[in-house]
């Protein structure tokens, strides 16, 4: 092929600025990982908007050397998962708080915070393992990033049946804050656990959780992404699915002027499943909304099922993105794979920009795809009426239906719960 | 309909055949000469060649054994300039050896039409019967678009063809009928030479000179192709057809296509290409411009049968094309149907452009990629108008060890209000060394336009397979009836002589891959 043409000076430019206004941590157990994934993403190189993965979703905010400044939502509504008996581990602006957060011990759990976990740890075989083996066959910088500049985190072992979930719950509390948090849950083999997420984070706020899952394991995985208008996200969840284990994501997206969330998940094992799901809802009136959800699931073994159920909610020229992959590789037979992208747009100046992909190189496999995108239906909403339903009650009604196959992906029907009502007081605010 | 007792194959071993219990010696021979790539001869006539590789002296050369008119030349070296700054697309699921453009042949042509031939009678007769045994006899008699064993079936048709050998046109049929109708069919370098308002004003409009790689190595070395000219209200009074030849070897061919159909036209136009077997792979990069005005309807249906290369992947015609409509005007109509069975690499998107309000685009695709072949196609449905519809049917099957992906775009712009499309694409995969792609992009920027999009991949149904095998059918012949129930959405798109022709190749080019 021919030589790269000049604008891989502007990618090395951009990977270097935003490299020398960070302080690299040094030293720990996870100083040859972090060396690893710097090189990793110096040779790969911050990406830019003419790289084919980041085609509708513009990445220079969340590669610019500074962070822009996000307002801090001063939120009246009590918190999401408030009312579920769960053990609290809270970082401000991307550091963690011992005085707000629960004791860390709990049955089954063996939890430590990264930036001071001790040299020998069993995280040592996964930290930036699950992230590198992402890097294939598409380059994910910000991950690579994220594993060599993270300063804060959790480390997260579970042995045995926890009795209440985790949640990490992330506070914004400075304008300016710019966070880089990794997390890893590995799950022995028949073990269970669920983590919930909530909060912004910071102004500019880069996750990544590595989730090694045992034979038999399952993660439950609920996550509210912060509702600070002007906050940037991006997040990925890199997952290693063993034999019979069982993988469950949701992600609630209500405002943010940009957030992607990536989601790489690799079935190894045999009878696993791996289910990951979305519900966004944005309203660009005043400040920008542009949700990406960018999900890449390999079939390796045989037998397998996995579900990508995304559905978007878009108003005043807000912008939602789906790019979903199933990769299933020679010999995983009898795979089932699922992946549905759904937009809803309420009005005219919005846009859903959808990549759905197959990519199948075994015969005995069932994979499917849908995609649609329109305006509620007026049929319906007429019906509603006709029945004396007002117009804003009816077109939430409406909406809060066609959401309603994302968030059915919650098992947990106190959590399903919380999650709607999150979006029936959004949806009472902007219809 | 009943399929045909041919394609009942047991597994062939060529060369020695053997028969298996319940099959009848005949039928495994008929079978064992029709399996293969029919095409694969070649023809033995003596050709003048231009120098080998690519420069603008070569660009100047082909200009002038076209005798063309000075803006088309400079036309042509803009384009040549403007290839020499482009990098060769990546992006395709397809794997091949890097493409030397520096060694091919970029003109070739039979020594006898230095001379240009004033009739068909004047053409010399080794290639007239070069046609004639490709089944397209060059002669102005009833006759019907190529297609083998349908004279049988039907008959009163009359079908004009523009037969295009390595880089020239070497005849037109049935101009002087289609003249009275005022429709222009000839090739393009006659209608550079002899229409050149209508070129000028319609050549890369649609597919414009850089628009690509592939489109802008066409712009600027493209030695032939058909030209046509629908006048206003006017249905062509026949068929139209192109049939291309590629013989030379080492030889690429790039031939160009320019349809014009004008207000409240309708013609359909079929195109079907072959080329003879070699080890050496062979380049083939053409473009299709087609221009609708206000209710013009163009049907285009082709049935690509270039050589796929054998069964280690040796050989084969690389096929990289751009076919665009662009229905410029109000309540315009283009309709795609390929049937892709040829070609080693195949690199094709046929896109419409929805430019008038209530235009509509059709795509309908059977894509076959058995042994090493790799097929990379799908379609571009750009809504740009208010109203504008679409139709995306795509039927992808995979065998052997070969790779085929569906790649599309459907694009609804903030102004193509209330439009409409829906896509399908289903996949087939016979046998576990092959891989099925579908990669789409879809891009909703107003809300009252509905996109729906459904894609499947599956193997060929185990209860289908078992009901026909309980009626006695054996497993070649009942994957055939399973693969063509499966294709029967395009293959009902097709006129009904190359539905035909295209059901038999679907089980032609599965040969092999069951068992």
């Amino acid at each position: 092929m021919a030589a790269p043409r000049p604008r891989s000076d502007l990618r090395a430019e951009t990977t270097a600025a935003r490299l020398a206004a960070l302080e690299l941590p040094q030293g720990g157990f996870t100083a040859p990982a972090r060396a690893d994934a710097l090189a990793r993403l110096q040779a790969m190189g911050l990406p830019t908007r003419r790289d084919e993965y980041w085609k509708y979703t513009d990445p220079t905010t969340l590669t610019a050397a500074d962070a822009s400044p996000a307002a801090v939502l001063v939120d009246a509504e009590p918190p999401v998962f408030g009312a579920i008996d769960r053990l609290k581990i809270v970082f401000v602006d991307g550091v963690f708080d011992a005085a707000a957060s629960d004791d860390l011990s709990l049955e089954g759990l063996e939890i430590s915070r990264l930036a001071d976990a001790g040299d020998i740890h069993w995280a040592q075989g996964l930290y930036g393992t699950l992230e590198a083996q992402g890097q294939i066959p598409v380059a994910r910088p910000l991950a690579a990033l994220n594993s060599a500049a993270a300063t804060d985190g959790v480390l997260i072992r579970v042995t045995g049946r926890v009795s209440k979930p985790v949640e990490l719950i992330y506070r914004h509390m400075s304008e300016a804050s710019d966070a880089i948090l990794h997390h890893l849950v590995k799950i022995d083999p028949q073990a269970d656990v669920t983590i919930l997420e909530s909060g912004p984070g910071a102004a500019r706020f880069n996750t990544a959780m590595e989730v090694d899952l045992g034979a038999k394991a399952s993660f439950h995985h609920i996550r509210v992404q912060g509702s600070d208008h002007h906050r940037r996200a991006v997040t990925h969840v890199f997952a290693r699915i063993a034999s019979e284990a069982t993988f469950k994501s949701f992600t609630l997206t209500m405002n943010g002027a940009l957030t992607r969330n990536e989601a790489v998940l690799d079935i190894v094992g045999d009878h696993a499943t791996a289910h990951v799901a979305g519900a966004a809802v944005g309203d660009a009136k005043s400040v920008p909304f542009h949700q990406d959800d960018t999900v890449f699931v390999t079939h390796a073994g045989t037998h397998c099922e996995s579900r990508q159920v995304f559905k978007k909610v878009l108003k005043n020229g807000a912008t939602g993105v789906f790019q979903g992959k199933i990769l299933v590789k020679p010999g995983a037979q009898k795979t089932d794979g699922y992946q549905i992208s759904q937009a809803l747009l309420l009005d005219g100046d919005s846009q859903f920009l959808a990549k759905p992909e197959l990519e199948i190189y075994a015969d005995d496999v069932k994979c499917s795809h849908g995609s649609t995108s329109g305006a509620i239906d007026d049929t319906a909403l007429f019906y509603l009426r006709s029945r004396g339903v007002p117009l804003a009650e009816a077109q939430a009604l409406l909406v809060l239906s066609f959401l309603g196959d994302a968030i059915a992906e919650i098992e947990d029907a106190g959590i399903a719960g919380a999650i709607t009502d999150r979006l029936e007081a959004w949806l009472a605010r902007r219809l | 309909m009943a399929l045909d007792t041919d394609i009942d194959a047991p597994e062939l071993e060529a060369p020695q055949l053997e028969v298996r219990e319940g099959v009848d010696r005949e039928t495994v021979e008929t079978v064992a000469n029709m399996g293969s790539y029919k095409y694969g001869w070649d023809t033995d006539i003596e050709m003048d060649y231009a120098p080998k590789g690519l420069s603008e002296d070569i660009v100047r050369l082909i200009s002038s054994k076209n005798d063309e008119p000075e803006w088309m030349t400079e036309w042509r070296l803009q384009a040549y300039r403007r290839w020499l700054q482009l990098e060769e697309p990546r992006w395709a699921m397809l794997n091949y050896p890097e493409i030397d453009y520096q060694d091919q042949f970029y003109y070739a042509t039979p020594k006898s039409m230095a001379e240009r031939p004033k009739s068909l009678e004047d053409v010399d007769p080794k290639l007239l019967a070069t046609y004639e045994k490709l089944g397209i006899p060059l002669k102005e008699q009833m006759l019907l678009a190529g297609v083998e064993g349908a004279e049988e079936i039907t008959s009163g048709r009359k079908v004009a063809v523009d037969a295009v050998f390595d880089s020239v046109s070497v005849g037109t049929t049935f101009k002087a009928e289609l003249a009275k109708a005022g429709v222009i069919f000839c090739s393009i370098s006659e209608a550079i030479r002899e229409h050149p308002e209508l070129v000028k004003k319609y050549l890369g409009t649609v597919v414009p000179q850089s628009d690509n790689f592939f489109a802008t190595l066409n712009s600027a070395v493209f030695s032939d192709g058909s030209f046509v000219y629908i006048p206003p209200n006017t249905k062509c009074p026949m068929e139209l057809s192109t049939y291309f030849r590629i013989n030379a070897e080492n030889t690429g061919q790039f031939e160009r296509t320019l349809i014009i159909a004008d207000k409240g036209s309708y013609v359909s136009y079929l195109e079907g290409c072959t080329a003879p077997k070699r080890d050496i792979a062979q380049l083939h990069a053409a473009v299709v411009e087609i221009v609708l005005l206000d209710d013009a309807e163009v049907k285009y249906s082709t049935v690509q049968n270039w050589y796929p290369g054998d069964e280690e992947g040796k050989g084969g015609i690389y096929n990289f094309v751009t076919k665009r409509a662009d229905c410029r005007g109000a309540r315009s109509k283009v309709m795609w149907t390929q049937v892709e069975t040829g070609s080693a690499i195949t690199w094709k998107y046929p896109s419409c452009l929805l430019r008038g309000d209530d235009s509509q685009g059709e795509f309908y695709s059977i894509a076959i990629a058995n042994n090493m072949q790799q097929a990379d196609t799908g379609t571009k449905m750009v809504h740009l108008g208010k109203n504008t519809k679409s139709r995306i049917v795509s039927k992808g099957i995979s065998a052997g060890k070969a790779q085929n992906t569906y790649r599309g775009l459907v694009s609804m712009h903030p102004k193509a209000t209330n439009s409409r499309n829906y896509t399908q694409c289903d996949s087939l995969l016979i046998g576990s060394g092959c891989g099925a792609h579908t990669v789409p992009y879809i891009e909703v920027k107003n809300n009252s336009s509905r996109v729906e999009h459904e894609a499947t991949t599956s193997k060929v149904d185990d209860d289908q397979l078992f009901y026909c095998r309980s009626r006695g059918m054996d497993e070649e012949e009942a994957v055939a009836l399973v693969v063509n129930g499966f294709c029967r959405e395009v293959l009902q798109a097709l006129p009904m002589e190359f539905a035909m022709e295209a059901q038999q190749l679907v089980a032609i080019s599965l040969e092999g891959s069951v068992g």
